[in-house]
């Protein structure tokens, strides 16, 4: 597998954004289905070992995605997303929060905006996450988009213990 | 134990991590920040004095008032705590990558 793909990631926090792109080896219409598709986003969104469960998925304008991220603990993280725009195979947003397992979306959230762009069978992905306050910022990264979460923690109490000793 | 003052320590906590992203667009009388949390005067107060140990912020006086700003010097020890996430976007984006190889390779 080619491990020169294109990655940048920068958190902008004076515009509250978090800007993400990515290159694939892969054509677009399969980079859109893993992106779009159930089945398949939930191999991959969760960073392991936290798994990604959705519990239902309704990919069209005004239409929910409801899951969660599962921690090694059975610990589960609940988020909501809101289509607000499908240009198939183009472009797709949407609106997500932090949730609890009843659906209830805890304010505020943040808005994402997916491009996608094939050139030579390669297909770039850009990803923007604007969050509409900086508690909400703040809050994302403290749970390291969830997922990620124990892993930073983990890391800081690493770094906390080698300081320490 | 000798009490740590280091900015591990300073971005351990949700609330002065959240007072250094409110400080890196402007600086900000001591009033202003704690007018953006819900928690007391007191609490936030004690957070930016922390965070002054830390030398992650710095006060300026300014006519009667203090002003904190940020220490962008320090601040560089922090972008590798941003470095995390970008960490977390990378497994997720390699997870993916071993999804799409499967996918083409079952399609042949």
């Amino acid at each position: 597998m080619k491990n020169n793909l294109l990655f940048d990631f920068t958190v902008d926090k004076a515009s509250k954004t978090v800007f993400v792109n990515r290159e694939f080896d892969a054509d677009l219409s399969l980079v859109w289905d893993a992106f779009t598709k159930q089945e398949i986003l939930d191999q991959w969104w969760a960073p392991k070992p936290w798994e990604s469960k959705t519990k239902f998925m309704n990919f069209k304008v005004a239409g929910k995605r409801f899951y969660a991220m599962v921690g090694p603990e059975g610990q589960e993280h609940w988020s909501i997303q809101k289509y607000t725009s499908i240009t198939p195979k183009t472009n797709f947003k949407y609106w997500n929060a932090f949730a609890d397992k009843d659906e209830n979306p805890e304010l505020p959230g943040s808005e994402w905006d997916l491009n996608f762009n094939e050139q030579d069978g390669m297909t770039t992905v850009n990803i923007t996450i604007y969050n509409e306050s900086l508690q909400r910022m703040e809050q994302m990264i403290e749970m390291g988009f969830q997922g990620g979460f124990t892993m930073t923690l983990n890391y800081l109490e690493e770094l906390l213990t080698r300081i320490n000793h | 134990m000798e009490i740590r003052r280091d900015v591990f320590q300073a971005i351990a906590d949700p609330t002065r991590r959240a007072i250094l992203l409110l400080l890196a667009s402007q600086a900000m009388a001591p009033n202003a920040i704690a007018e953006e949390f819900h928690t007391s005067r007191q609490a936030v107060s004690k957070h930016i004095q922390i965070l002054t140990e830390c030398e992650l912020v710095k006060q300026e006086q300014k006519g009667r008032e203090i002003y904190y700003h940020i220490n962008a010097h320090k601040m560089k020890e922090i972008d590798k705590w941003i470095e995390q996430f970008k960490k977390i976007w990378e497994t997720r984006f390699n997870q993916l990558d071993i999804v799409l190889s499967t996918i083409k390779k079952q399609k042949k």
